[in-house]
């Protein structure tokens, strides 16, 4: 067994410049993939890959189950409704029962942050975190780096508006890790009830107003209002929110240049972003869907194995 | 013992086997008619545009070019050391009837060969599969033949054979090392 870096992903907190471009280089070989008649290769026969998803996902489970099947694993699928959870077994038991049955990788989704590395801490297959409470969401961040550079070629000193709820989000906090990693400038902008407070300590900039943030923007990142975990008044209604914060065409269009549009989904059409811009020419939220397939498999790969290619790269210069 | 090194072939006699391997392409193929060549990452593929180069000087025709790679259909990814490089994989055309020749710059164990044709199957169902090397060093794990052949190095399991090409290493030429402590 190989350093906890070469056997988990746990965050974008924890990887190097050098192995998030790893990751990014070896997914983009990987889309051809997806592009196929038959969308599969061998590499991962015979491995056996566990989805452990306690908490709501469409997209993410979906494409962790597309990337793992095209890459030839077998794949099995625990919710919590359904599985011995709801009995109330904890969640290393039930890792363990599972690791009984001789698995090798565990995708992890859970409402609790810190609940991947709790559990990549105590046992032996490769956990790949899909998200933890409000922690991180390395993949999102991997595949909104990967759409990012797709279009501009490099990272390096492009201007990145995460917009709205940064306070909920964990794919705000893995791509604030991944972007300021590979030296793009990272700004944030939402009402000040939406930003944890000491946002300014991650060596982002702060927009109290939308229109100065699509003034300096190359991109937007525009994140999904978070309302299953907002239990008090953070805003004042969604239709107040999206007067002031909303992601409109009449905004962009006063922008000095093209501004790139991605979202990490689901979205409040009509709220966060509206319909026109998320449909709009300048918007990539559909690649990123294309993309987070290839990420995954990406990362499937680097970590099957236990080998250390990931902490390989992570000595190499960037 | 010290390595000793001895070149194979100059960047002249490179470009005379390649002229002469695309010549037997197509005699074998009976014209160019179906032809597509498919170059394995990294080197095979250079040799492969070579070939091609020089189909068309001589037929007149554009013969359809693709690139493969097969690290992940490689046998030995559980127990190889970190993950090798993905390259990319790109094939102009379907290949479903088609007279595909593989391409690459050395054959040696067949493994590579094994995985290239796996990967082929994935993409359609040629009519007819062919393999053209550069060198044939010998050395077969696997029941594989090349249909056409630049040279036979006589090569000792210990030894490497390295193919250069002027688009990657700035120069043509193939050398052979005997291996240290083999």
């Amino acid at each position: 067994m190989t350093s906890p870096l070469g056997k988990d992903l746990l965050g974008l907190e924890q990887l190097t410049a050098g192995q998030i471009s790893l990751i990014l280089d070896t997914a983009v070989p990987l889309k051809e993939i997806s592009e196929r008649t038959i969308k599969k290769v061998p590499t991962l026969r015979g491995a056996t890959i566990v989805n452990l998803f306690f908490e709501a996902s469409t997209r993410t489970r979906i494409s962790f189950e597309f990337a793992e099947k095209r890459m030839s694993a077998d794949t099995v699928n625990v919710a919590s409704a359904g599985s011995s959870v709801s009995k109330g077994e904890t969640l290393v038991d039930t890792a363990r029962n599972l690791e009984a049955m001789r698995i090798d990788m565990v995708v992890i989704r859970h409402p609790a942050s810190g609940a991947a590395r709790f559990l990549a801490e105590r046992i032996e297959s490769n956990v790949i975190n899909a998200g933890d409470g409000t922690h991180e969401h390395p993949t999102q961040g991997l595949l909104d780096l990967l759409t990012l550079r797709d279009r501009f070629g490099t990272l390096k000193g492009k201007r990145i508006c995460l917009c709205g709820d940064v306070l909920h989000s964990r794919v705000a906090r893995s791509n604030i890790w991944g972007l300021t990693k590979l030296g793009a400038e990272v700004a944030v902008c939402g009402p000040r009830s939406l930003l944890p407070n000491a946002i300014g300590e991650m060596g982002v900039t702060v927009f109290d107003r939308i229109e100065a943030a699509i003034e300096w923007a190359d991109a937007l990142n525009v994140l999904r209002l978070q309302l299953e975990r907002m239990h008090a008044g953070y805003i004042p209604s969604l239709r107040e929110y999206n007067r002031v914060f909303g992601v409109t065409r009449e905004r962009l269009a006063r922008a000095p240049r093209d501004v790139l549009i991605l979202h990490p989904g689901p979205m409040n059409r009509g709220v966060e972003i509206d319909s026109d811009v998320a449909d709009g020419p300048h918007s990539v939220i559909l690649n990123q869907v294309t993309n987070g397939v290839a990420i995954r498999m990406a990362v499937l790969y680097l970590l099957s194995g236990n080998t250390p290619a990931l902490a390989d790269a992570a000595k190499a210069p960037a | 013992m010290p390595n000793s090194s001895s070149i194979v072939l100059s960047a002249r006699a490179v470009e005379r086997t390649i002229t002469r391997m695309a010549d037997e392409i197509v005699e074998r193929n009976d014209g160019t008619e179906g032809l597509v060549l498919v170059g394995i990452q990294r080197r095979g593929v250079q040799i492969a545009g070579r070939i091609a180069a020089r189909i068309e000087a001589s037929e007149r025709v554009k013969v359809p070019l693709g690139a493969l790679d097969i690290t992940l259909y490689r046998d030995d990814l559980q127990t190889v050391g970190p993950r090798p490089v993905v390259g990319k994989t790109t094939l102009p055309v379907a290949l479903d009837g088609k007279h595909v020749v593989i391409v690459d710059d050395v054959l040696f164990t067949g493994r590579t060969i094994r995985a290239a044709l796996d990967e082929l199957a994935d993409f359609g169902r040629p009519a007819r599969v062919a393999l053209a090397v550069l060198i044939d060093r010998g050395g077969r794990e696997l029941p594989i033949q090349p249909d056409v052949v630049g040279t036979n190095v006589e090569a000792p399991r210990g030894a490497r054979v390295d193919v250069m090409v002027a688009e990657l290493d700035g120069r043509d030429e193939v050398v052979l090392t005997s291996g240290a402590g083999s």
